[in-house]
């Protein structure tokens, strides 16, 4: 499993390399760092969610780390407040340029709750 | 596991002291150290409820219904499809005419139907007695729904739009009153408690079942209040008193 | 199922020249085209989410599952016939027994398309099969389903291979206890929910037992009629009428069992309403009840069953038709009629609510739900024809001792 994963990463990174070029240009975040750095995040932030998911829905764990809800309030997009929306919103932009079905927002709220209760969208 | 953002922290419990104090003077102290820090799991020691007090309900009020809908992002509801989490119910005795109404929603039974019935555990009760539905497991059979006494459940019946950050809510899907659990978590309480005390009724008491000090536990001990089907025997966290 | 049919049969070989059936292609394109249709129905239903059915919050549970009960019930039933074969070791029964088991295969996935195809999240199967609660009938029913899928195909296999025959006895007991097992489960799926005054009873699950003979029955009369009309291979009148009488008898037990449910659920007084909503005033639901399942469903049957002068072949075919359209009214009453009177929650209160409380719920089938229900059918009927063409499960030529294959 590892070994195969691995390859595959680095068949993907090999190929982000080569693309490079055709990279999406994804909204600037907020604030000057993420709560763990970036290559750590590229590979497991979904594995960082379905494991907060499970202390937030079960055990009532609030406002943590790995919360989806705080990767929405800092990576939503300035104006719309939202990480949805076009190729260059955070979420879907990386989805859709690595081809990843991204369902988390049939369900969860895709815009920050400011943008939700109709005010500015973020803070910058 | 993690360092609380603690000015968050200070913020969130501002806000629960301030709601404990317009709700319940005289034990305010003792609900605050009920509740929870947002980063802390929920525990046992406390079972949360509500006693909703007929004789203070006004018929044709609908503040708890519309606060939860809109707190929850739940559209208001029209049609049978439509999700509903909590009703309010006009009530007419049948032998003395005597009428009364009430909201009615998820009961949180500590002896759930709805946990036992479902088949992938979807349908869960916290420690603290809350009962949810985790959205990620339920695959949406409805069987909950028939199992639940009280026609607390909706089932998601159209695509979604316009989530609250804290009610994520989606198509196929079950849901039913979750007594406000993101802001119990914090300190707070549900937003229908919070209307009908804003509407100038305080027909709904919110608190810790399991506190002898808190204005609930003070309450249920005063007087006779009814559990909904008690023959059941479901031990509802929902007491309703005048019935 | 695993084995290439042509090397593995018993004698004499599948299709002795110039006996295939014919028509194989025409028979399967209708079923397949039923089946697409039916899956369209149900992606409809999948992508603008239950709001394009009948179904609500109150009536949860519609006509795909009128549908899919009908075929799960009915699959129990279906093995019947070789449960008497291989339990009791009757020859003329156990020379069915292939045609038995693949009906009950057939019928069972049936029902479970269907069940599946009309959940709320169906892309989450992987869900379902990975958390169970064990605390959950339905649950159990899961791995009672497809338990029995598993003894099916090791029932056929054992039966349809030579060097296996012996085996197909202890099989074919172990498939005949599980099947009473599973229909208890399917029951009690109803039975556990006592909060509704439909279902709190004991004699749900004897009931269910009673209905699955009976619908099993009446399913494999048709069909073994219609394979023997297939194959050219009249099926003998004194096994059919042995059948039919047993049909009969079974008809009976379940109007015996539905009787004492209503009776006892009228001693109850907290019963007395809703058994005045089924039986006498529920618009659509006490029609059903008297007209579908009382007179078609069982008077009909009954007379032919027992009347010498109904002993005929086409005669038969009616009496199973008809054990067939009462079953489904019966079901209809029973899941949606239940539904649709309202819960008691405040007993002594005269109710209402913007959420129909203290009110009867409409409902009313739309055409996906209708179809995704056919397709179960067409699902079944597809694997009958496909198995009757790749098997040899047709007994041809005369009922003799001799003629068995073992055991
Ligand atoms: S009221 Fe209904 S939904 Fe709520 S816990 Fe009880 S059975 Fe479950
Ligand atoms: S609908 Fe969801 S929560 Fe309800 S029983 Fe089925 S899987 Fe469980």
């Amino acid at each position: 499993m590892r070994v195969i994963a691995a390859g595959l990463l680095a068949f993907v990174l090999a190929g982000v390399a080569w693309a490079g070029s055709r990279a999406p240009v994804l909204d600037a975040p907020r604030g000057e760092k993420c709560v763990e750095d970036a290559a750590t995040m590229r590979r497991s932030h979904m594995d960082f969610l379905r494991h907060q998911r499970d202390e937030t829905v079960h055990r009532g764990i609030r406002g943590a780390r790995h919360s989806l809800a705080g990767c929405v309030e800092c990576h939503a997009n300035a104006k719309d407040g939202a990480v949805l929306g076009s190729p260059s919103h955070f979420c879907q932009g990386c989805h859709a340029y690595a081809a990843v079905k991204l369902d988390c927002f049939e369900c969860h709220a895709s815009r920050t709750r400011a943008a939700q209760a109709g005010r500015p969208a973020r803070s910058p | 596991m993690n360092p609380v953002d603690t000015s968050r922290r200070a913020f969130l419990g501002g806000t629960a002291a301030f709601a404990g104090v317009a709700l319940a003077p005289g034990i305010l102290l003792y609900e605050y150290a009920a509740a929870k820090a947002p980063g802390e799991a929920v525990s046992s020691a406390v079972r949360w409820g509500m006693l909703v007090d007929t004789t203070r309900c006004a018929s044709g009020c609908t503040a708890c219904v519309d606060a939860c809908h809109s707190e929850h992002g739940v559209p208001k509801p029209a049609r049978p499809t439509d999700a509903q989490w909590i009703r309010k119910v006009e009530l007419k005795d049948l032998r003395t005419g005597a009428v009364r109404s009430a909201p009615v929603m998820c009961q949180h039974c500590a002896e759930p139907p709805c946990v036992d019935v479902c088949p992938t555990g979807a349908s869960f009760k916290r420690a603290d007695g809350i009962v949810l539905v985790d959205r990620h497991t339920c695959i949406g059979c409805r069987y909950c729904m028939m199992a639940c006494p009280y026609k607390a459940r909706s089932f998601v019946h159209e695509p979604t739009a316009g989530q609250k950050t804290d009610t994520p809510r989606g198509k196929g899907c079950v849901e039913s009153c979750n007594l406000c659990v993101h802001r119990v978590d914090r300190g707070g309480t549900p937003a229908c408690v919070e209307a009908c005390a804003d509407a100038g009724h305080r027909a709904i008491v919110f608190g810790d079942l399991n506190d002898p000090a808190s204005e609930i536990a003070q309450r249920v001990r005063a007087a006779t209040t009814t559990q909904l089907r008690a023959d059941l025997r479901t031990d509802n966290g929902v007491r309703y008193l005048g019935l | 199922m695993s084995t290439r049919p042509a090397p593995a049969h018993r004698s004499p070989p599948a299709w002795p020249s110039g006996t295939a059936p014919r028509g194989f292609a025409a028979l399967a394109a209708a079923g397949a085209a039923v089946l697409a249709v039916a899956l369209g129905a149900a992606h409809y239903m999948e992508e603008h989410g239950h709001v394009v059915t009948g179904m609500g919050n109150q009536v949860v549970w519609g006509l795909p599952h009128v549908f899919a009960l009908f075929l799960i019930v009915a699959s129990s039933g279906a093995l019947n016939v070789a449960s008497v074969g291989s339990v009791f070791g009757e020859a003329a029964y156990k020379r069915r027994a292939p045609v038995s088991a693949l009906l009950a295969l057939a019928l069972l996935a049936g029902g479970l398309m269907v069940l599946v195809l009309d959940l709320g999240r169906p892309e989450r199967l992987v869900v379902a099969a990975t958390h169970y609660n064990f605390r959950s009938i339905f649950a159990w029913n899961m791995i009672l389903y497809n338990g029995f899928l598993a003894i099916l195909v090791a029932y056929l296999w054992t039966n349809l291979e030579r060097r296996f025959v012996p085996l197909s006895t202890p099989v074919g007991i172990l498939a005949f206890v599980w099947r009473i097992v599973l229909t208890t489960g399917t029951g009690s799926i109803f039975g556990f929910l006592v909060s509704r005054q439909g279902y709190a009873s004991g004699l749900v699950a004897p009931l269910f037992i009673a209905m699955s003979l009976a619908w099993g029955l009446a399913v494999f009369l048709l069909v073994q009629g219609a394979l023997a009309r297939w194959h050219d291979a009249p099926v003998p009148e004194a096994f059919r009428l042995r059948l039919r009488r047993l049909l009969g008898v079974f008809v009976a037990t379940v109007a015996y069992l539905t009787a004492v449910l209503h009776l006892t659920n009228l001693y109850w007084a907290k019963q007395a309403a809703f058994e005045r909503f089924i039986l006498v005033d529920g618009a659509p639901y006490a029609w059903l009840f008297w007209a579908g399942w009382a007179g078609v469903g069982t008077a009909v049957p009954l007379v032919i069953a027992f009347h010498p002068r109904l002993a005929g072949p086409r005669a038969t075919t009616i009496a199973a038709l008809a054990v067939i359209a009462g079953a489904f009214a019966q079901l209809y009453v029973f899941i949606v009629g239940a539904q649709a009177f309202p819960l008691e929650i405040f007993p002594g209160y005269a109710t209402s609510s913007a959420f129909r409380d203290g009110a009867v719920a409409p409902y009313v089938p739309s055409l996906p739900e209708a179809l995704l229900g056919l397709g179960g059918i067409a699902l079944a009927y597809l694997i009958v024809l496909a198995g009757a063409r790749l098997f040899d499960v047709v007994p041809r030529g005369i009922d003799a001792p001799a003629a068995d294959g073992g055991g």
